[in-house]
């Protein structure tokens, strides 16, 4: 009992110190994540990366002389309570920037409220429409599901097949997925011989495969995060399914290989470079935060650093970076945003401008494929 | 093909309505032996895996000696449940009985996040995962061995509820707890022993399913949904009638994703629950009653 | 009946003048909520509380005045308070249609068939993705707006959904107290016994099952054009589960209770978010907690504890 009054005595005067100690207040950045709820698996270790990341920062004496704080709260991934708590964030707490939140729904549902109160807001969804068309205030770290589908066509495209179905997941992640993958069939010469879709918390895809299996399918693209997809892929083994499989980012964690077993064999999956980062040739421009990033993420938490932490690495780098060059207000913080050049992050080397506020490229992607349970980057 | 198919499809929902059908027994034989629709019966399936998982990884033990273990530690769960949430309560209407047990299963989540976190896990299958061929169509090991897990228990269930002192006292304590009480029966004794079965049930299921599902601390919501409908299609039976309930579910499902439209199989599902209940209101196998005024 | 008359004003008057309290800030957005919360535990209380009717699928009928409003607008451009009445008419239509065949299922059936209801509901709004946006939502919906005033802050939401949800307050209590409300109780009581006297029981369970759902819907529409944007997520069986725990939280049959249900509920989470992820086991406990010791609900609850508190330690026992 008494340990514990100590410690609670000692942390209250810590507090008080280290309050009057930095006498110039420190620059709040609110932080949405979804640590609970079905998309905790990208809330945990975003909320985790951007809190190792701000304790790095202040360590190394802050920014320009000042500390950053993170307010963090959780969403649960639902975007009622994104927007309850982006308003708190800003009406209370009085932020100066947003990051997250950390699916595509819940960063749609407080694009209202940021363009209202005028906050910038560097979403973590992978939605392309989270930024296009652009919005002032908006923009976004992790890579467009847009790329990540070109980056498969592309290979399908070279290996001259061109009849594919799909299996999309259906919430957010799914259906956004799903989305580009019907626009951009047409560009790759691709016809889409089945569109089928699978519930978040499903447990049985046979189903769906056996449909697949009697179409006319050479190669099946599945866009999902887990464990859908690791069903799929043993579903997949078990009907003896021979396609070619194909994943999307939303699994380039070895947590997916831990799950599909062997059954993860041989599915090629476009993913960040975070997965691969010791395999990446020494000139790579990223090369360097992301052997940063994995070391850090590592030590932290005891396991590897994926591309979800990543992004909430590239969001709280970026608005340091704007602070760095002189930003202290939202609407000055907006503006060096959007004047980012060749910021080498986790998730890509983003440039950011008027008509781009997601700022990456194609190179943002590379195509991995997994053999005997790691990743091999495809050429 | 088309043949294939459709044997692909039947057999693929048989065994995704056979894990409802276990956990739908669960919620039976609580309501049975209390009137109480426990809503946490989905978190003793979630229990099941997850303790499964900590006696593989954490204490090494072989897959034999870590299932019993693990359907221990869940029945146990269900016991401290019964003591600590039902039996206090001291105005057991039916809606506090909901309530109480949603409030449980929020808790036993919670505390599960806690405990084993956010992660997905898979445990290996019981018999490896090398395919088995019906005809044209294709099922894992593990099927058999949930089939057969199931029969296993509907026959148990039967010996209980018909051949032993114990279980005839449960099934009068559903008929008339007050006469079952007036009789000698300790109808407290009955509601505990009641939610030690199904709560190991509940475990049961939730390891068999594991290899093919995998866990995670919220399986528990869905499995508990669809179990309980594949009990309510039973008439809240704790036999057969549950198990066919269960199966009609899984198929329906399976035929739905696999002929109409996968994105609305659930909603196919349930339209044909709900015209069959408007058809049949005392449920499918049950018989009309004049209700008592 | 007078009495029942200040009760109402007290309640009134606190309503509209506790924005002095929150300056503008965040809890002023809670308490929008609070609002609409309000209504949609009250509509539930109609069915349970009065009629004896469990319903697990309120959440749908929320969704559909929400969507219909939002598609009308955002999609369609029409005027909002065109849009809200019309919503709640095709809303009203509906319920009457499922009413007849759902209402004749009685207990676990009836849950069984209305959480089917609320998810097939729900999984309409994720599949017609060309209406709703599907998963991903539907933005672009705009604010209420009156007289060139446009209701797009939190104080001006909190006098417009609050207005609303007094009105709803003040038509249930005369429900209540009317010849239909007696009607109602004579149905929860017995069913049989009510019909010999010459209640229409059936009809008016119906009658009873559409007007919580209108209510529902309105609130839906009240959401929507606050929110301005609209996710399936929020009108699934969680919510329509939510919704049973306020009102039995709060207290069955009792109107303010539904009011106290609906604001524990809604303010709990904000307070428990200090505990980090202990939140949510803390939320379970308290539930459980709640209905072990309040098991009349807060309305009756907190009186009894006040008694109890208040005569000392004799009386400490019975509460």
């Amino acid at each position: 009992m008494y340990v514990r009054l100590a410690a609670l005595v000692a942390a209250c005067v810590t507090t008080i110190l280290a309050s009057t100690v930095f006498a110039a207040a420190p620059i709040k950045i609110g932080g949405l994540f979804a640590v609970t709820g079905p998309a905790a698996f990208l809330g945990e270790p975003e909320r985790n990366t951007a809190k190792m990341v701000i304790d790095e920062i202040n360590k190394a004496g802050g920014v320009k002389g000042r500390k950053l704080e993170l307010v963090a709260y959780d969403t649960a991934g639902d975007a009622t309570k994104a927007v309850q708590l982006a308003t708190k964030l800003i009406k209370d707490d009085k932020v100066v920037a947003i990051v997250g939140p950390s699916t595509t729904g819940e960063s749609m549902a407080v694009i209202p409220i940021v363009e209202k109160e005028q906050i910038p807001l560097v979403a973590l969804a992978a939605g392309s429409k989270i930024t296009d068309p652009v919005k002032k205030w908006v923009f976004k770290t992790a890579q467009n599901d847009a790329l990540a589908v070109g980056r498969i066509y592309e290979q399908l495209q070279k290996q001259k097949l061109a009849k594919v179905a799909i299996l999309t997941v259906s919430d957010g992640f799914g259906s956004s997925g799903r989305e580009q993958l019907k626009a951009q069939a047409a560009k790759y010469g691709i016809t889409l011989v089945s569109d089928d879709t699978y519930g978040p918390k499903d447990t049985d895809m046979t189903a769906q495969l056996t449909k697949i299996r009697g179409s006319q399918a050479q190669a099946l693209i599945v866009w999902g995060t887990n464990p859908g997809p690791a069903v799929i892929a043993k579903n997949a083994r078990q009907l003896g399914l021979k396609l070619p499989l194909y994943m999307s980012h939303g699994v380039s964690s070895k947590k997916f290989i831990e799950l599909a077993g062997d059954a993860a064999e041989g599915i090629r999956i476009p993913s960040g470079k975070v997965i691969v980062a010791d395999l990446l040739p020494a000139s790579d421009p990223q090369r360097k935060s992301l052997m940063a990033f994995v070391k850090d993420y590592q030590n932290h938490h005891k396991a590897e650093g994926d591309h979800f932490g990543g992004h909430a690495w590239d969001a709280v780098m970026l608005v340091k970076g704007a602070v760095e060059r002189g930003a202290e207000t939202p609407a000055a913080i907006r503006d060096q945003l959007e004047k980012t050049k060749g910021f080498s992050g986790i998730g890509g080397t983003f440039t950011y401008s008027s008509q781009d506020h997601a700022g990456l490229g194609k190179d943002a992607f590379v195509l991995v494929e997994i053999k005997n349970k790691d990743w091999v980057i495809v050429k | 093909m088309q043949f294939d198919q459709l044997l692909q499809y039947a057999v693929s929902g048989l065994s995704t309505g056979a894990i409802y059908a276990l956990i739908g027994i669960g919620f039976s034989i609580i309501y049975n032996a209390t009137g109480i629709i426990n809503f946490a019966q989905g978190e003793f399936v979630m229990l099941g895996g997850l303790f499964t998982l900590t006696f593989l990884d954490l204490l090494k033990l072989p897959v034999w000696a870590a299932v019993p273990c693990a359907v221990a530690a869940s029945t146990l769960a269900g016991l401290v449940f019964e003591r600590l949430a039902i039996r206090p309560l001291r105005q057991p209407t039916p809606i506090n009985l909901v309530i109480i047990t949603i409030g449980g299963s929020i808790l036993i989540r919670g505390l599960a996040m806690l405990f084993w976190g956010k992660d997905t896990h898979s445990i290996p299958s019981f018999s490896g995962d090398d395919p088995i061929a019906i005809g044209g169509a294709t099922i894992l090991p593990q099927h058999l061995w949930i089939l057969g897990i199931t029969m296993v228990i509907v026959a148990a269930n039967r010996f209980y509820f018909y051949h032993t002192i114990s279980g005839k006292a449960m099934r009068a304590c559903s008929y008339n707890p007050r006469a079952a009480g007036l009789v000698g029966i300790d109808v407290r004794r009955m509601v505990l022993f009641s939610f030690v079965i199904s709560s190991a049930m509940g475990a049961v299921a939730g390891i068999i399913v594991a290899p093919l599902t995998m866990t995670a601390y919220d399986v528990g919501i869905m499995l508990g949904l669809k179990g309980f409908c594949a009990a309510i299609i039973g008439g809240m039976s704790s036999g057969i009638a549950t198990v066919v309930g269960g199966l009609i579910l899984g198929v329906l499902e399976s035929l739905g994703a696999g002929l109409v439209s996968s994105g609305y199989k659930d909603a196919i599902a349930f339209i044909i629950l709900l015209l069959l209940l408007f058809l049949r209101p005392q449920g499918l196998f049950g018989k009309r009653e004049s209700e008592r005024v | 009946m007078q009495r029942e008359r200040i009760k109402f004003l007290i309640f009134a008057v606190l309503v509209f003048s506790a924005p002095l309290l929150f300056n503008g800030g965040y809890l002023m957005n809670v308490f929008v909520f609070v609002g609409i919360h309000t209504m949609l535990a009250i509509a539930l209380n109609l069915l349970l509380g009065y009629a004896g009717q469990i319903s697990l699928g309120h959440a749908g009928f929320f969704g559909l005045g929400a969507y219909a409003s939002g598609i009308l607008t955002a999609t369609f451009g029409w005027n909002p308070w065109l849009a809200m009445p019309v919503s709640a008419l095709a809303v009203a239509a509906l319920a009457y249609l499922i009413g007849f065949p759902i209402l004749k299922l009685k207990g676990h059936y009836l849950a069984m068939a209305t959480l089917g209801m609320g998810i097939i509901i729900y999984i309409v709004f994720n599949e017609t993705i060309d209406y709703t946006g599907g998963p991903s939502g539907l933005s672009g919906i705009p604010n209420m707006s009156l007289g060139g005033v446009s209701f797009d802050s939190d104080i001006k939401n909190y006098y417009l959904i609050w207005t609303c949800t007094l009105l709803t307050v003040l038509l249930s209590l005369n429900l209540a107290d009317s010849r239909i409300g007696r009607a109602l109780r004579a149905v929860h009581d017995s069913e049989v016994a009510a019909r010999v006297m010459g209640v229409n029981a059936r009809l008016l369970k119906v009658q009873i099952f559409a007007l919580s759902a209108v209510i529902c819907s309105l609130a839906g529409s009240l959401y929507a054009h606050t929110m301005t944007f609209l996710a399936p997520s929020s009108f699934g069986f969680n919510f329509s589960v939510e919704l049973l725990t306020m009102v039995v939280i709060g207290g069955l049959g009792s109107i303010y209770g539904s009011f106290l249900g609906a604001a524990l509920l809604t303010l709990l989470p904000e307070f428990l978010r200090a505990a980090h992820d202990y939140d949510i086991v803390i939320y379970g406990g308290l539930l459980m907690v709640m209905t072990i010791f309040m098991p009349g609900g807060l309305v009756r609850g907190i009186p009894a504890l006040v008694r109890a508190l208040t005569s000392g330690k004799r009386g400490g026992g019975n509460a």
